[in-house]
């Protein structure tokens, strides 16, 4: 793991109308790791998301991918840069198959618009073996006949698969049985084994003691605080959530006993 | 990863399909809802079996060419339709477009009017219709009208246009062989031999093309599966041919034989058939084979996930709306060709309904994203031979009607119900 951030964002405000969703919000990712992103409904994670995702303009602040500061206009600028979003309702098409959905959008074809299957099938084969999935049987048979746990994997994988630098998971635990959320948070972990910057949103804190690198404490739009995973108990963290104080006010830095970052 | 990796048998997917066999897997398929063209083409043969049996001169070579060109024409538009459906949308102009495009390209060909070659006249014809589809798809896709609505009005001014500009005429005679011959030509025994032959053979390499290019990507292949797809279109081509050559129709007698005798000579192949798979093939390609045709389908299926991929979905949309008007105007020159005219009824009656009906009856969901371009052929299959079967037998218009609803009514039910298996089975 690095320790210079992949993708860092300084003081972020978003407004909608008279409504302040983010103020003056810091976060940060590092290559390696995953970042929990938690708070309670209304915090401000999904506008935080929908941010660095393109889907939402900002207001003020900066952000900055790589070490360079960059402006992300559109889902467009998002997807060059290498940022990956895997949706709560995962986006995918229940009548097609494994390999149609993790190429929807992105079909290789050849110079007669004919799409090239072979190549296509044998990249998800590689994409899902690199990943480890090997619970799905046959990569041609149909989204709807897959477990919640599988759909996610191939939601996943879909997002890895395009040289993608950031993931970002929004609750990709939320519909699932015991099993499969384990069979996800392996998957989890292992795309930050594998290099990549994952930031993961959930409500789940089992979920996140057990995958995340650090975490990162929203509260009514503004950061309470980043802890260390090894270095913090889930009492702190729901503290933090439900009664944390901002650590930036009026542009001070207020220094939080626990706060690492 | 090396080519090797990928084919290493742990990996449960393609291994597991080829050690399950093919009756597993297809009875697999139907528990999951996933019929296909089962029930279609088993209908057909009852009916086939049905009709044989009660009504004389069904189960006969002349017969068989009858329904051919019975259906050729709500074949094609049905093939549209196929389309619209796959992206949950419904087009109820398609019938009076039809009577648009036939009516447009018969002025056009006018001796006393245009006098255009009969080519430019379809091709105007065709223009029109698919203007007038882009418009109807461009205010669905854009303004997010529903297509139900948008085409119901297309629908009563179509028909007010027809009405319109045939007031005075009526009818407009077509002489030009360029439409005529969509229901009247026929191939010779010989020609239509050779047909059958190349399309066997064309199919042949295509199957041997894909099978090659899987190997090469270093993924197992399933051998058996392409060789039995082989031997049907084989058989239904050959049988279609031997069929239509063994048909005759009236011919003029050499001279010498008695004036008394009636002399016949063998029929051949109708062009209206050839017309028929050659849009099958060109539209099962754009469905299956090309960005667009997958990008309908993932509209059809989930179109926020679409839109998430970077899809631009009004754009499918509009597209499909085009190629609805498209394909009805193509029904409308075969239809037109069958009367060798177009008059004041071009478009209306049942053909609208008989359209979609092919569609849904060939396994086409109405929910959208499920269906084939074949599946038009085949429902439109069912809803001619019921017709002409019962016509033979005598029946009334009115059994008519109500024998193709209730098959509707089966193939709505079972689409219905697939679907809920399939949800069941998505777990």
């Amino acid at each position: 793991m690095s320790d210079t951030p992949l993708l860092e964002i300084r003081d972020l405000s978003k407004t909608f109308g008279s409504v302040q969703a983010l103020t003056d919000v810091d976060f940060e990712v590092r290559a390696g790791e995953v970042m929990a992103l938690v708070g309670d409904n209304g915090a401000g994670k999904s506008t935080l998301i929908k941010c660095i995702a393109g889907i939402h303009g900002y207001d003020s602040g900066e952000i900055s991918f790589g070490g360079e500061e960059v402006h992300i206009h559109g889902p467009k600028d998002a997807a060059k840069l290498g940022i990956e979003v895997v949706y709560q309702d995962l986006a995918l098409c229940d009548n097609l198959d494994v390999v149609q959905n993790m190429y929807l959008g992105r079909e290789i074809r050849d110079f007669l618009f004919r799409l090239k299957e072979p190549v296509m099938e044998q990249r998800t084969t590689e994409t899902l073996k690199g990943l480890r999935v090997t619970t799905i049987r046959s990569i041609r048979q149909a989204v709807a006949t897959l477990s919640g746990g599988q759909r996610q994997s191939v939601a996943v994988a879909r997002a890895v698969m395009w040289n993608s630098k950031l993931v970002i998971l929004d609750e990709p635990t939320a519909a699932l049985g015991v099993a499969q959320t384990e069979q996800v948070l392996e998957l989890v972990r292992r795309l930050a084994e594998q290099g990549l910057a994952v930031v993961l949103i959930s409500h789940n804190l089992h979920d996140i003691f057990e995958t995340a690198t650090r975490i990162t404490v929203l509260r009514l739009g503004r950061n309470v605080g980043v802890y260390e995973r090894a270095a913090t108990t889930q009492q702190e963290v729901v503290h933090a959530i439900t009664a944390g104080i901002p650590t930036k006010v009026s542009g001070i830095t207020d220094v939080d006993p626990g706060v690492v970052a | 990863m090396s080519t090797a990796d990928v084919a290493a048998p742990d990996l449960g997917p393609q291994g597991a399909e080829e050690r399950e066999g093919i009756w597993q897997r297809t009875i697999g398929n139907i528990k999951s809802g996933n019929l296909g063209v089962l029930p279609v083409v088993l209908g057909e043969i009852l009916i086939v079996a049905y009709f044989s049996f009660t009504a004389t001169n069904f189960f006969t070579a002349g017969n068989f060419v009858n329904v051919i060109l019975q259906m050729a024409g709500v074949t094609m538009i049905a093939y549209g339709v196929v389309f619209v459906l796959l992206l949950g949308e419904i087009d109820l102009s398609i019938g009076y477009l039809s009577g648009i495009a036939a009516v447009t390209a018969a002025s056009m060909q006018l001796p006393d009017g245009r006098n255009y070659p009969g080519w430019l006249a379809i091709l105007i014809g065709l223009a029109v219709v698919a203007v007038i589809g882009t418009a109807q798809g461009t205010v669905i896709a854009k303004i997010g009208v529903p297509s139900f609505v948008v085409t119901l009005a297309g629908l009563l001014i179509w028909q007010g246009v027809i009405l319109q500009v045939l007031e005075l005429r009526g009818v407009i005679i077509i002489e030009t062989n360029w439409i005529n011959y969509a229901a009247t030509y026929y191939f010779s025994a010989t020609a239509s031999w050779l047909i059958a032959a190349i399309i066997t053979g064309a199919y042949a390499l295509v199957e041997l093309g894909g099978v090659i290019g899987q190997r090469r990507a270093g993924l197992s292949v399933r051998p058996w599966m392409p060789a039995i797809k082989l031997a049907a279109v084989a058989v239904a081509c050959f049988g279609t041919v031997a069929v239509c050559n063994h048909a005759t129709k009236p011919a003029a007698c050499p001279e010498g034989t008695p004036l008394t005798a009636s002399c016949t000579q063998p029929q051949g192949l109708p062009l209206a058939a050839v017309l028929m798979l050659v849009f099958l093939v060109g539209l099962t390609f754009l469905a299956k084979r090309t960005t667009f045709g997958r990008h309908v389908y993932a509209v059809g299926g989930n179109a926020e996930a679409a839109r998430r991929a970077g899809i631009n979905v009004a754009r499918i949309r509009i597209l499909v709306f085009t190629l609805s008007g498209v394909m009805a105007g193509v029904g409308g020159m075969v239809l037109a060709a069958r009367l060798q005219s177009v008059n004041l009824q071009a478009g209306g009656g049942t053909l609208l309904l008989d359209s979609i009906s092919a569609a849904v009856i060939g396994g086409v969901s109405l929910f959208g994203g499920r269906g084939e371009v074949r599946g038009a052929l085949l429902g439109s299959l069912v809803i001619a031979t019921v017709a002409n079967g019962l016509n033979i037998g005598n029946y009334s218009t009115g059994t008519i009607y109500i024998v193709t609803g209730i098959i509707l009514l089966l193939a709505v039910t079972l689409d219905s119900v697939a679907r809920r298996l399939q949800e069941r089975s998505g777990r």
